[in-house]
C-alpha cells in the first residue's frame, strides 16, 4: 500500500581495492527509524553518501522519496536531511546562525528560516547556548545542533550517519531520546550505527550490512528469531575452539566462534535440550568446556551468526575491516538467502 | 510519488537562486573572517611589513633606476606594485579556506543541500574579494602615510584598484582549484606560495624589469602580475611609469584580458572539481 521511501538496487562502489558496496539491495518502508548495522568499515557511510548524492555509485540504482539519486540529485537534496559524521556545523558561527544558514540554503525566505531555527533550537534544549559560538559547545550539544540543522528543511528522509559515535553514554542516551522525539512527524530516519544497543533501542527495522552486502534484514525480534529463542555460550579452556566447532558441526549444529570474547556461540532452537545435546557430544569427544550458559539472544549474537564476527569493535579499530579467511565467511552466503 | 513531489516547494531556479545562495555562503565566510581577528591581523600584517621594509631598506638603492614618473620616490613606484602583488597573494586565502571547509565537513553539508552548485565557490571567492579590498585599502593608507602620492586623478586610482582586484579575483578561482585538489590547509598554503612568490619577484613589482637578464626579461615583462602592476602604475603615475612603447590603455586592456582568461580557464575546472570532490 505504501511505496517504499528508499529503494536501493545492486549498488556497487569501489575505492581502489576496497569494495565498499558490493551489489547492495535494500528497501526501506516509509515512517519510523530504519537502522543500518555493520562493523567499522566503509560500507554504511558509503551507502549514506550515495543516497545523499555526495557520491556517485559505480553501478546500481537508488531512489530516495521516489526520486532517482543519479538523474535528479537536486530533487533528492530538497527532500533529505543529513547529520552525523559526514556533515559538519560551523565552529565559528553560533548555533542559531548555523541552523538559519542551512534553512536559507534549503531555499527558505529569511523570516521563515529564522522562525524555524527558533523552533528547532527550542526543541533541542540548548539552554542559553544558541547565540554562543559552536566551538564553546560540548560534543553532545554539537550533535544536537547538527540534528536541528538537518531537520530545518523538514525532510522526508533524515540520514543520521553514526550520530552518537564518540559520545559518552549519558550524552548518547540524551541523543537517542531526542531522535525518538523528533521523529514521528512523518520523517523517515535512516540511521547507521555500529552499536547494537543503539539499533536495538531506536530502530523499527534493521538491516545488517557486512562487506558491502546485505546479510540480514527485519525487525530486531525477527533477527533474533533467526538465531532461535535462545543461545548457548561455551567457554573453552585454553581457547582451543577448532575441535569443538568440528564436533558440533558433525552433530548438525551451526556454531560460531567469537574472536572477541573467545567463546563458542550456538543457536539453541530447542533451549536446554540443545545445551544438553551439545554437552553430550563434546563429552563424547573428550572436550570439557570450562563454562556453558543458556541465555536470550542479543543483536550481537545475530550479527555474529550472520557475519562470523562481532559488530562492536573494542575501542577504536582501524577504518577498514581486515579481509581474508575467517570462520564465518562460508556461512555468510547461506545466511544472506 | 506524485503526492510526494507536490509537497516539495520547488525552488526558484537559475540565477536568482544562485545569487541568493552565493550571498548566504559569502556572508558566512565574512562573518568567520570578522570573528577570527587573528586571521585578519596576520593577513594584513604582511603587506604592511612589505611596504615599510622595501621602502626603507631598498628604497635608497633602487631610486636611481626608477623612471622620472616616480618623482624620485621609491614609495611611488613600490606601492602600486605591492597593491597588485597582494591582490594576487590575497587569493591564497581562497585555497586554504576551501581546504579547511573540506576537512571539517562543511563542504559536504553544503553539497547535501538543494542549493546552487556554484554558490559554494562563488560565495567563497566573493568573500575573499571583500577581504582583499579591505587589505588593499589599508595598504593604501599606510602607503600615503609614508609618502606615496598618486600623480593622476582619483578616478584613475579607483579604476586601477578595480583592475587589480579583478585580477586577484580571477586568481582566487585558480586557488579554489588548488584548495580542492590539495585539501590540507597547510600544504595548500605552501603550494600556493611556491607559485606566487616567484611570480612576484620576477615582475615589475619591486624593480623595473629592464635591469634583469634578457632571458628573464622576456618573461618578466609579459607575465600577468607585471601587466596588472603596469596597468595600475600607469593609472596612478601616468604613462611615464611604463616602458617606452607601452600605453596605459594597452596595459589596462592586457590586464583585463589576462584576468578574463585566467577566470575562464580556472572557474569551470574548479566548479567541476567541487562537484566531484569526495572527502
Amino acid at each position: 500500500m505504501n511505496d517504499p521511501i528508499i529503494e536501493v538496487e545492486g549498488l556497487a562502489k569501489d575505492f581502489g581495492k576496497v569494495r565498499a558496496l558490493d551489489g547492495l539491495s535494500l528497501t526501506v518502508p516509509p515512517g519510523g527509524i530504519y537502522g543500518l548495522l555493520g562493523p567499522n568499515g566503509p560500507g554504511k557511510t558509503t551507502l549514506i553518501r550515495v543516497l545523499t548524492t555526495l557520491l556517485e555509485p559505480d553501478a546500481g540504482s537508488a531512489r530516495v522519496a521516489g526520486v532517482d539519486v543519479r538523474t535528479d540529485p537536486d530533487g533528492v537534496r530538497a527532500r533529505i536531511g543529513l547529520a552525523g559524521q559526514a556533515a559538519a556545523v560551523d565552529e565559528v558561527l553560533t548555533g542559531r546562525e548555523n541552523v538559519e544558514m542551512v534553512g536559507r540554503l534549503y531555499g527558505l525566505p529569511r523570516h521563515e528560516a529564522r522562525r524555524r531555527a527558533q523552533e528547532m533550537l527550542g526543541r533541542i534544549h540548548l539552554v542559553g547556548a544558541p547565540d554562543r559560538p559552536v566551538r564553546t559547545y560540548s560534543g553532545g550539544m554539537r550533535r544536537r545542533l547538527d540534528l536541528a540543522a538537518s531537520l530545518v528543511g523538514r525532510p522526508q528522509v533524515l540520514f543520521l550517519d553514526e550520530p552518537t559515535a564518540g559520545l559518552d553514554p549519558a550524552s548518547r542516551r540524551d541523543l537517542w531520546e531526542l531522535i525518538g522525539d523528533l521523529v514521528g512527524t512523518g520523517t523517515t530516519v535512516l540511521l547507521t550505527t555500529q552499536y547494537l544497543e543503539e539499533a536495538d533501542q531506536l530502530a523499527d527495522r534493521i538491516a545488517v550490512v557486512d562487506h558491502g552486502r546485505l546479510v540480514g534484514e527485519g525487525t530486531g525480534e525477527q533477527l533474533k528469531d533467526r538465531v532461535g529463542g535462545a543461545v548457548v555460550e561455551l567457554r573453552l579452556p585454553g581457547g582451543d575452539h577448532g575441535p569443538t566447532l568440528a564436533a558440533l558441526r558433525d552433530a548438525g549444529m551451526d556454531p560460531s566462534y567469537d574472536e572477541h570474547t573467545g567463546r563458542v556461540v550456538l543457536g539453541a532452537p530447542d533451549g536446554s535440550r540443545t545445551l544438553t545435546k551439545a554437552l553430550r557430544r563434546l563429552d563424547a569427544e573428550g572436550i570439557n568446556p570450562a563454562g556453558a550458559t543458556l541465555r536470550k539472544p542479543t543483536l550481537d549474537d545475530v550479527f555474529l551468526a550472520l557475519t562470523g564476527h562481532r559488530a562492536s569493535p573494542s575501542g577504536s579499530g582501524p577504518d577498514l575491516p581486515a579481509r581474508g579467511g575467517r570462520p564465518g565467511q562460508a556461512r555468510r552466503a547461506e545466511a544472506a538467502r | 510519488m506524485s503526492t510526494a513531489t507536490a509537497t516539495i516547494p520547488r525552488r526558484p531556479t537559475g540565477l536568482r537562486r544562485a545569487a541568493s545562495d552565493t550571498a548566504v555562503v559569502a556572508r558566512r565566510n565574512l562573518v568567520r573572517t570578522i570573528r577570527l581577528p587573528e586571521v585578519l591581523l596576520t593577513s594584513s600584517t604582511m603587506p604592511v611589513v612589505f611596504i615599510l621594509m622595501f621602502t626603507y631598506v631598498f628604497g635608497g638603492a633602487v631610486q636611481a633606476t626608477l623612471p622620472p614618473a616616480a618623482a624620485g620616490r621609491y614609495a611611488n613606484w613600490l606601492v602600486p606594485g605591492l597593491l597588485a602583488q597582494f591582490a594576487l597573494f590575497g587569493s591564497v586565502a581562497t585555497a586554504s579556506g576551501l581546504a579547511e571547509d573540506l576537512a571539517s565537513g562543511v563542504i559536504d553539508r553544503f553539497r547535501s543541500l538543494p542549493m546552487a552548485r556554484s554558490a559554494v565557490l562563488a560565495g567563497r571567492t566573493l568573500a575573499d574579494l571583500v577581504r582583499s579590498t579591505v587589505t588593499l585599502t589599508l595598504m593604501l593608507a599606510v602607503g600615503l602615510a609614508i609618502g606615496f602620492r598618486w600623480q593622476t586623478s582619483l578616478p584613475g586610482l579607483l579604476a586601477g584598484l578595480a583592475i587589480v582586484l579583478a585580477f586577484g579575483y580571477a586568481w582566487s578561482w585558480v586557488m579554489a582549484l588548488l584548495g580542492l585538489v590539495v585539501r590540507t590547509a597547510e600544504a595548500v598554503q605552501a603550494a600556493a606560495y611556491v607559485g606566487v612568490f616567484p611570480l612576484a619577484f620576477t615582475s615589475s613589482v619591486f624593480v623595473p624589469t629592464q635591469t634583469m637578464p634578457g632571458w628573464l626579461q622576456a618573461f618578466a615583462a609579459n607575465q600577468p602580475l607585471t601587466v596588472a602592476t603596469n596597468a595600475l602604475r600607469g593609472l596612478l603615475l601616468g604613462p611615464g611609469a611604463l616602458h617606452p612603447g607601452q600605453t596605459v590603455g594597452g596595459q589596462v586592456v592586457l590586464a583585463l584580458l589576462w584576468s578574463a582568461a585566467i577566470f575562464a580557464v580556472a572557474s569551470p575546472l574548479a566548479v567541476r572539481r567541487c562537484r566531484r570532490t569526495v572527502s
